[in-house]
């Protein structure tokens, strides 16, 4: 199996990792030095050059949405996504809890481009342990010179503070994380105006999810021109990939983008239990489109996913094997939809209540052939026509779970 | 009057002060310590001191899993549903074994007000499946054994 170098995921493993006295020993906050020595415009330049894209699962590209934010504006704002709640991802976390300041750094460096004074960090309320570590790192930065005022006599200025939520997958959407922090309830907003000109109390914001922001120390530190050269044509750089489900060796894999799939299965993280053979594979968590085991060699970036008919998503693989009930598997990740609808609006609220009946008949074997048609009727009308991408994300594994294992539902109603 | 009543109810929206609403989340997370969950009275004096309605306090508390309206007991157990967890022989096994170690149904309390057994959503262990969260500690890669330990820990302490 080729090595790969360990950048992102180069501390978690070390004793004390999550420590400033660790994070310092082997090179941090030396990017932070020599961004403060470049100028705003110069750090932007070498993200966009870097082909940086958002690891949140949007896959927008971060030196551009750097870009949108306007000079001019005396006040801006910088957020950090840590609510990682995309069902098969468990990276954040990882990097929050064994390596905050990693994070920390880049959301230093990025403030400084974009000319942020404030940055908010926003975190699921259940991580708890990734709380205290969010607020120890910020307190350990201020000590040391890293936050505050003047920070190491660059004449820049940067506060940071940690805003717990409370149990809402939507407030992973920007906007509705906007709403959090606004100590709302976490409904996304209509989009445009774009975070970038009225975000956070209407001022320019920018949103950045925390794989991506920890990406940012290594391109500053070793130069767009590495960071480019790992990777696909239009997926730069690494990735964490989260493996679960039927695998041998479960976990958070960091590997260049354009890995093929089955390398990262087979090779990385151990192959299927008992030598099974594999059904289905979800390649970028809950709300991507479900694959079937004839696209494993499909490499894992944004182009190539997109024409194998999916998406990178978070980079959250979830492997089923051959004993899999799919028609459980969509049920149940339609239930996580449902429940965690905001209920703005209706083709969310109420089409996936539907069609999550209809899945619980099916799964239940006292669905007949109506509730697939309708099934698949409800998540055809709800698919682009919601307030949010939420919606979609909700349809994608029912629409894609009908059209390769159809002959599954079929089987249910016909057990009747 | 009513009408004045109305009226100055809405001058006091029109001048809520952002900063204070931005600790909202915060102030229900104090205020929910006290008795483990939101009372009535806790949320009258949340609103009360940021400035706020009651109303617009309970709408917002609501949209969020984490504040609870009810009671609870000491130990609240959640268990992920999630479907990695069910892919790793979780889920409903895991809810249906603790279940019965104490004698309740997701959703309900041991009679000595200790423990409450809930179900939830992705904890974002999915590659330490299968996972559930004491209060604020997270049990991860559990088997029968370590939901014994984990019980019978709890149970021993007083």
């Amino acid at each position: 199996m080729p090595q790969h170098e360990k950048v992102l995921l180069a501390n978690v493993h070390r004793p004390n990792s999550e420590k400033i006295s660790t994070y310092l020993r082997y090179g941090g906050y030396t990017a932070l030095r020599k961004a403060l020595k470049m100028s705003p415009e110069a750090i932007i330049a070498e993200v966009k050059a870097s082909g940086l894209k958002g690891r949140g699962g949007a896959g927008f590209p971060t030196g551009a949405k750097w870009d949108f934010m306007p000079k001019d504006a005396p006040v801006k704002y910088l957020a950090v996504n840590t609510d990682e709640g995309e069902p098969g991802t468990f990276k954040d976390r990882l990097i929050v809890e064994r390596d905050p300041h990693s994070i920390l750094e880049g959301v230093i460096i990025s403030a400084y481009a974009i000319g942020a004074h404030r940055a908010f960090v926003y975190i699921r309320g259940e991580f708890f342990l990734g709380v205290k570590r969010w607020i120890k790192a910020i307190s350990d930065a201020y000590q040391h010179g890293y936050l505050g005022r003047n920070i190491l006599g660059s004449g820049f200025d940067l506060d940071v503070s940690v805003h717990r939520g409370a149990g809402a997958y939507i407030c992973g959407e920007e906007t509705a994380m906007i709403e959090s922090l606004e100590g709302k309830r976490g409904v996304p907003r209509a989009k445009p105006p774009y975070p970038a000109q009225s975000g956070l109390w209407g001022k320019p914001t920018l949103v950045q999810n925390v794989e991506t922001l920890a990406n940012i120390p290594h391109i500053v530190l070793r130069g767009a021109q590495w960071y480019s050269s790992i990777g696909t044509k239009e997926s730069k750089g690494i990735k964490i990939f989260c493996v679960s489900g039927h695998v041998n060796c479960p976990g958070n894999y960091e590997l260049p983008l354009g890995t093929r799939l089955k390398d990262i299965i087979y090779e990385h993280a151990g192959g299927v239990r008992m030598g099974r053979s594999i059904k289905a594979i979800i390649p970028g968590g809950a709300s991507t489109p479900i694959i079937s085991a004839d696209r494993i060699s499909t490499p894992m970036a944004f182009e190539t996913l997109k024409a194998a008919g999916t998406a990178l998503g978070t980079g959250a693989v979830i492997v089923m094997d051959e004993t899999t009930d799919m028609v459980e598997v969509v049920r149940r990740i339609t239930r996580f939809f449902v429940h965690e609808s905001c209920g703005n609006c209706l083709p969310c609220r109420v089409g996936g209540k539907r069609m999550l009946e209809h899945l619980e008949r099916l799964a239940a074997g006292t669905g007949t052939a109506r509730d697939i048609d309708d099934l698949e009727y409800l998540a055809h009308g709800i698919y682009g026509r919601t307030f949010c991408p939420m919606g979609t994300g909700m349809a994608e594994p029912i629409l894609s779970g009908l059209r390769l294992f159809r002959d599954e539902f079929e089987e249910k109603v016909k057990a009747v | 009057m009513a009408g004045a009543k109305v009226s100055k109810k809405t001058d006091s929206t029109a001048i809520i002060d952002p900063a204070k609403r931005a600790m909202l989340l915060a102030a229900l997370y104090i205020a929910q310590e006290q008795k483990g969950y939101l009372t009535r009275d806790a949320l009258h004096q949340v609103a009360k001191r940021l400035g706020l309605t009651d109303s617009e306090v309970y709408s917002t508390a609501s949209f969020y899993t984490l504040f609870r309206m009810e009671p609870v007991g000491r130990y609240v157990i959640q268990v992920c549903e999630g479907l990695s967890c069910y892919l790793n022989d979780g889920a409903e096994r895991v809810v249906e074994y603790v279940g019965a170690k104490l004698g309740i149904k997701p959703g309900e309390t041991t009679s000595d007000g200790r423990f409450t057994l809930e179900t939830v959503q992705c904890l974002a262990s999915c590659g330490t499946a299968p996972a559930m969260r004491v209060n604020d500690q997270l049990y991860e890669n559990l088997s029968p054994a370590s939901i014994d330990d984990i019980l019978e820990r709890l149970m021993g302490e007083v």
